[in-house]
């Protein structure tokens, strides 16, 4: 590969916190989590951002909520990279490539259309929830709202769906074959998915206060949504917030010492130790069974970093990581570290140099992302 | 880092057979394995056709070596059956020998067992089994596949609704040509399900008599399901194991046409861009492709589409092109890599295999299709194809395989 470097110069991010703040840069009403939500609550929904805003009046109403949340995210997202900035006279942010991830798709007009086939017996169906049931819904419609030709892709692998956007979005602008890419992650919560997931013991049996996800010893975490994306690209701008280093992804480690092996490697990749990461933002949901992982790595590698997370904020779903990627970014241009998110008393380094996101789904899909002060 | 990717391996089994050897043997004989519904109760039964593996779930349970399992779907069982037959023609025996990933590709997932699930589940939120619908998401057959073939490296699943395993191969290639990889098992499989059959049914473009693709006439596509998987190498990997070549991948290009959610545009803007972007990066020149396996499901708008943008590409010098979904039907996440693996029968073979079902040119087009099996011309050998997928979202692919 070559050594182009991938910047991160825009984000757009509909979630359960006050993220989606669609004012120019330097206008937003909001600040950097500093008004986090709380909710008794096990699970949380993502904030409407206001759709008429993003997408054509008549399209709303047929829309999938996920589709919805996505092509918001994404036009956010390509505001925030200075489509349409009066203050730089604007500039082309029309993606090379377009490039999601999703863990479930588009799963409320899915589970439309089974009930219907099932309740009328497979008669009098009509086309619309299966036609925006598919994976690729989401980049499909962001394609067509912004008349984008390129590259376009999805992918749907569980806990690594974003991840797995990522590793090909960077090496589309590594090999020089796009210069900008849209990446994103997005998953809807539905009331039915919450239902099953809860039978398979994936939530919290009794509601938790949020914001003090950690303090709760229930077995299970609060389940989440969110869509967020990222504008990247092979040039750094005034619309810049940070470099993504690299992603890597692995499949269920035979043992904590595998996990420490494939994060040496993966950090040596870049010249670094664990020594160097002045913050980790883990992926600790809660629940006692699996957060044993994140606590194993700390203990051997970061006794003495400066420790975040976020899932008390989003709650767990496939692409939570997503989630992450923005307050990485968010942490590295405001060199700041808000107070919510600490884990622990250690200072992040200063300045901050490198942040490490290390998230895992259900012990199976592990993946760190680096991402880089500019 | 690699500049070339070749093929090492390929492994099948859709409607017309159940390994490569079968599903060769059947395009010679231009057998279709369109049927009746046999797989799930419908009441399309006996009046909209498909094309189903002649194997039941036990069956495929047996020849697995997972008999007894319950918690296995339909669709991760085609995939292992393809996945492991892919990597015994590659001659891998030490997966761990070399840094290996796996993609794969699916539209339905789990479909098959969790649309079971749920019907229970309407009914009483407490009933259903879980094992029933824990496999419901895209990964699962994947994970099963990886598992089953001991890949722990990289894995992941594309789902781009019909173009999805062509996209598999594309990042898997990609993924060697970058240095990430030394080789990749990149496929798919996608089975059957009554989900996918009444979800095309209310588009109104299943074809009642089986589909025609390219004929004036067509009415449609037909369903099919099955799972198709070939052995990417990189060049460094198959000079030091003196690997016999089958093919290589030597361009692929991937556009979005933009146009509709589910309908293609008059103009083929999306094909034509994922055809050019191929042929470009193979460094070939129209002129230079010798055979296409179109994407030609047999609906009006697809075949029309593609068939614009073959004319924009190719001028008045279309080459030989055929769809091959009359045998196997629309396998949709894994109709990208079946028909790779009978574009790799053709090269090997130096035989065209024919578009069934076809009788009467379309009158938009000047165009038609090869309709009977074709051994090649000596004067003409046959060393590029180009093959087609088209999906819903407007996800265009194509990717040109060569002789080696």
């Amino acid at each position: 590969m070559t050594n182009i470097p991938v910047y991160i110069n825009g984000l757009g991010n509909v979630s359960p916190q006050k993220t989606n703040d669609s004012s120019p840069p330097g206008h937003r009403a909001t600040t950097f989590l500093e008004e986090p939500l709380s909710f008794h609550a096990s699970q949380l929904r993502c904030i409407d951002p206001g759709y008429k805003e993003f997408i054509p009046a008549e399209m709303i109403r047929r829309m999938g909520r996920i589709i919805k949340m996505g092509v918001a995210a994404s036009k956010l997202c390509l505001r925030d990279a200075g489509a349409g900035d009066a203050a730089t006279g604007g500039r082309a942010v029309t993606p090379d490539a377009i490039i999601t991830g999703t863990g479930l798709g588009c799963i409320e007009d899915t589970e439309k259309f089974l009930a219907s086939m099932i309740k009328n017996n497979e008669e009098f169906l009509t086309p619309t929830s299966f036609i925006q049931s598919t994976h690729n819904t989401v980049a499909g419609q962001i394609a067509l709202l912004l008349k984008c030709h390129g590259y376009n892709f999805t992918y749907v692998h569980r806990g690594i769906s974003f991840e797995s956007a990522l590793t090909d979005a960077m090496m589309q602008v590594q090999t020089g074959e796009c210069s900008n890419v849209l990446v994103g992650g997005s998953d809807e919560l539905t009331a039915n998915s919450f239902a099953i997931m809860s039978r398979l013991g994936y939530w919290k049996r009794k509601p938790v206060e949020t914001l003090n996800l950690l303090d709760d010893h229930q077995r299970g975490t609060i389940a989440g949504e969110g869509a967020s994306f990222f504008f990247l690209e092979n040039e750094m701008n005034v619309y810049s917030y940070a470099r993504l280093a690299g992603v890597t992804t692995f499949l269920k480690p035979a043992s904590p010492a595998e996990i420490i092996e494939r994060l040496h490697a993966f950090l040596s990749s870049f010249g670094l130790t664990a020594g160097d990461v002045g913050l980790v933002i883990l992926g600790l949901n809660g629940d006692p069974r699996t957060d044993l992982v994140y606590h194993n790595l700390v203990e051997t590698d970061f006794q003495n970093t400066s420790l975040a997370y976020f899932k008390h904020l989003c709650g767990e779903y496939h692409t939570a990581s997503a989630f992450a990627t923005w307050l990485a970014a968010m942490v590295l241009k405001t060199q700041s570290v808000p107070e919510i998110v600490r884990v622990n008393f250690n200072e992040p380094s200063a300045p901050l140099e490198h942040v490490l996101i290390y998230n895992h789904f259900q012990d199976n899909n592990h993946a760190f992302i680096l991402l880089s002060r500019l | 880092m690699s500049k070339r990717v070749y093929i090492t391996g390929i492994g099948i089994i859709c409607a017309i057979g159940n390994n490569v050897e079968q599903t060769l043997h059947s395009l010679l004989a231009e057998r279709s394995g369109i049927g009746e519904i046999t797989q799930f109760p419908t009441m399309h039964k006996g009046i909209i056709p498909m094309a189903e593996v002649k194997l039941t779930t036990s069956d495929l349970l047996k020849e697995t070596g997972n008999e007894g399992r319950n918690d296995l779907t339909r669709t991760a069982l085609l995939g292992m059956k393809a996945a492991r037959e892919a990597l015994l023609s590659a001659g891998i025996h030490d997966i761990r020998a070399y840094r290996t990933g796996l993609i794969s590709a699916t539209t339905v997932g789990g479909m098959d067992r969790s649309e079971g699930f749920y019907a229970s589940y309407l009914a009483d939120p407490a009933k259903g089994r879980m094992t029933d619908v824990v496999n419901h998401d895209c990964g699962d057959s994947t994970e099963r596949v990886a598992s089953h073939l001991g890949i722990t490296d990289f894995v992941t699943t594309i789902s781009t609704a019909c173009s999805s395993s062509v996209n598999a191969i594309m990042f898997g290639a990609n993924l060697i040509k970058t240095g990430q990889l030394d080789r990749v098992v990149v496929g798919g499989n996608d089975s059957v399900t009554k989900f996918t059959l009444n979800g095309f049914n209310t588009l109104m473009i299943l074809d009642k008599t089986g589909c025609h693709p390219f004929d004036e006439n067509r009415a449609g596509l037909t369903l099919g399901e099955g799972s198709a998987f070939l052995v990417l190498e990189s060049e460094e990997v198959v000079g030091k194991e003196h690997k016999p070549i089958l093919a290589e991948v030597s361009g692929y290009g991937n556009a979005n046409d933009a146009y509709h959610q589910t309908a293609s545009s008059p103009d083929g803007t999306g094909a034509f861009l994922a055809m050019l972007k191929a042929i470009a990066m193979s460094g070939l020149q129209p002129g230079d492709i010798d055979y296409v396996n179109v994407h030609g499901t047999g609906t009006q708008n697809n075949d029309l589409s593609e068939g614009v943008a073959m004319e924009r590409i190719f001028g008045n010098d279309v080459p030989p092109f055929s769809s091959t979904k009359g045998y196997t039907g629309h396998t949709l996440g894994a109709a990208g890599a079946v028909e790779a693996v009978i574009s790799v029968l053709t090269i090997l073979h130096q035989t065209i295999f024919p578009n069934l079902n076809f009788s009467t040119p379309m009158k938009e087009l000047h165009i038609r299709p090869v309709v009977a099996v074709t051994p090649r011309d000596p004067s003409l050998p046959i060393r590029h194809i180009l093959s087609n997928s088209f999906g819903f979202g407007g996800n265009n692919s194509a990717i040109v395989l060569s002789k080696v």
